[in-house]
């Protein structure tokens, strides 16, 4: 960090990256994933499904190994273990006494353990920290399709249904009083975090791919009160905030994955400290006047 | 079958038909041969006491939950087509709702249009007005920017209630709309409702409050796990029924020691 002080030119550490075609594509796929997360991290603050966007990011991990191992696209076995591990979870908890966040608890633990343990088992290519801790910086042509393709799917999805998806999140009980089915919305969001959750692992792994599904949304809760404002507050915070942690990562030779993050967390700060009416130097003044 | 002879009738019952519905909650009974005939028109409340299967009713007439025996029909259609129709509205307590989500005013009266919008949900102008139209009706047209966060227990009610307006729909039913609102608000709901009667709509509050039944409800339900009485208020209004559905005296009611356990 201190050496990107001292060579600091704002030109040339914005420039003298993109010469480098692995750049290029790493701040591509960042901020495309980024922002994708962005978008649906608004749904998932908003109907309180951190931990479940927790569970299915891990619960994908044994998908990848698995689909690497039969030579199939890993976004698909990840995508079946991601809507899997949500069954499972709804299995559970219908057919025990067991409290949810428990269920997810158990649950995505246990896929994890899975993918860790078949990860040592079957003889593959595969790295296990890319896996883990994503790596933008080595993505390669084929990983790149699939991330364009989920990306495609996630927008489309999330933009075509954004009224009703805010709609079930906002007010489900009135949903389904209009004839919405709402069992389909909550099985297509997530689909959607299943498919997200993928795209998040090719930049920051599996570990942390929960924090691009939460962060910009969190952070951006708290600058609006509007809906529609806080998808692109989120999308732009995200998109952003990828493209300045692939830069520093380049620059000080960091781990990406968790420069990304360490950024989307700054910007949080920042908005927690400043948001102009749910900052809390902002809160702390009013109630003192 | 049934429906389809429901369709085909050419003098559809306008208004709520219950036949004899019963809901059971893994095995534990919460509502028993339930009937009752609502005809439009009419401001019919409901009234039992805690756990006495009034919300039960009101899921099944929403189609939340399903009545394992006895049908229900609105304006003669099954529930689930009413839905789909816009021929029934539902105003909730405001307990449940989210109010720091960052919607406005505007947009929750607009989520009452959704339904009668195509699959994209984009607003057209017919949209726009009736949201418009339905603010001014409960007095919030100032505050529509605002966000449902801000406003008031009274004022959040009214926008609720608008987003009913706005739906259109032809038969309304409220849970405890009275509950936990200022003067204004309850004003202004009596007048609308009184309203919407003379429109020919067909509105069922659930209430616990006697005196709001006694001022402007025709038609009074008396619950207690089933449906005790039915009929005009002047008649059912007696002390007898009420104790009956109050007092807890009456020996063959199936309601546990403790009423309230239900409702959780």
């Amino acid at each position: 960090m201190i050496d990107v002080l001292c060579t600091f030119n704002p030109l040339n550490w914005f420039v003298e990256p993109l010469s480098h075609e692995f750049m290029r594509r790493a701040l591509m796929v960042s901020a495309l994933v980024g922002g994708v997360c962005g978008l649906l991290s608004c749904y998932m603050t908003l109907k309180g499904w951190a931990l479940m966007g927790d569970a299915v990011s891990h619960a994908v991990m044994p998908g990848v190994v698995v689909a690497y191992a039969l030579g199939l696209p890993f976004s698909i076995g990840a995508f079946v273990f991601g809507v899997g591990s949500v069954a499972l979870i709804g299995f559970v908890k219908q057919k025990s006494r067991i409290k949810e966040d428990t269920v997810i608890g158990l649950v995505f633990t246990g896929f994890f353990a899975l993918g860790l343990v078949l990860v040592s088992k079957i003889k593959s290519n595969i790295d296990l920290m890319h896996i883990l801790f994503g790596s933008p910086l080595g993505i390669s042509y084929s990983d790149l399709n699939q991330t364009f393709i989920i990306s495609a799917i996630v927008v489309t999805i999330l933009t075509l249904f954004r009224r009703d998806l805010m709609l079930y999140c906002f007010d489900p009980t009135h949903a389904r009083s209009i004839g919405i089915n709402t069992g389909l919305l909550h099985y297509l969001l997530l689909s959607v975090l299943s498919l997200a959750a993928v795209a998040g692992l090719q930049t920051v792994g599996i570990i942390l791919v929960v924090a691009m599904l939460i962060t910009p949304g969190a952070t951006a809760y708290l600058l609006t009160d509007r809906f529609d404002r806080m998808t692109y507050l989120a999308v732009f915070s995200s998109a952003l905030s990828s493209i300045i942690g692939v830069y520093i990562s380049f620059w000080s030779d960091i781990e990406t994955g968790g420069s990304i993050v360490l950024v989307q967390t700054l910007i949080f700060l920042l908005a927690f400290l400043f948001a102009p009416r749910y900052g809390i130097l902002k809160s702390q003044t009013s109630t003192h006047l | 079958m049934k429906p389809l002879i429901n369709q085909v009738q050419p003098s559809t019952f306008l208004g709520i038909e219950a036949n004899e519905v019963c809901v059971d909650y893994n095995g534990t009974v919460a509502l028993y041969d339930a009937s009752l005939q609502l005809k439009s028109g009419s401001i019919c409340g409901l009234v039992g006491m805690n756990g006495a299967g009034k919300s039960t009713f009101f899921k099944a007439l929403m189609g939340f939950v399903r009545p394992s025996r006895g049908t229900i029909r609105i304006n003669g259609c099954t529930v689930h087509k009413a839905q789909k129709d816009q021929i029934v509205a539902y105003v909730p307590q405001n307990e449940g709702i989210d109010c720091s989500f960052p919607v406005s005013v505007w947009d929750v009266v607009m989520m009452g249009r959704y339904g009668s919008m195509n699959v994209f949900r984009i607003p057209r102008e017919s949209d726009r007005k009736a949201v418009w139209h339905a603010l001014e009706r409960v007095e919030l047209l100032e505050l529509r920017k605002r966000p449902i966060g801000v406003l008031s227990g009274g004022q959040r009610k009214r926008a609720f209630l608008a987003r009913a307006i706005a739906q259109r729909a032809s038969v309304l039913l409220l849970d405890e709309p009275f509950s936990g609102v200022d003067v204004r608000t309850e004003k202004l709901m009596s007048e609308l409702f009184l309203q919407f009667r003379k429109d020919g709509r067909t509105i069922l509050i659930s209430t616990h409050d006697l005196s709001h039944v006694r001022d402007f409800c025709d038609l009074v339900v008396l619950i207690n796990k089933t449906v005790l009485a039915y009929g005009e208020t002047s008649e059912i209004f007696t002390d007898e029924n009420l104790s009956m559905t109050f007092g807890g005296m009456h020996p063959n009611v199936l309601s546990g020691p403790t009423p309230s356990s239900e409702e959780f």
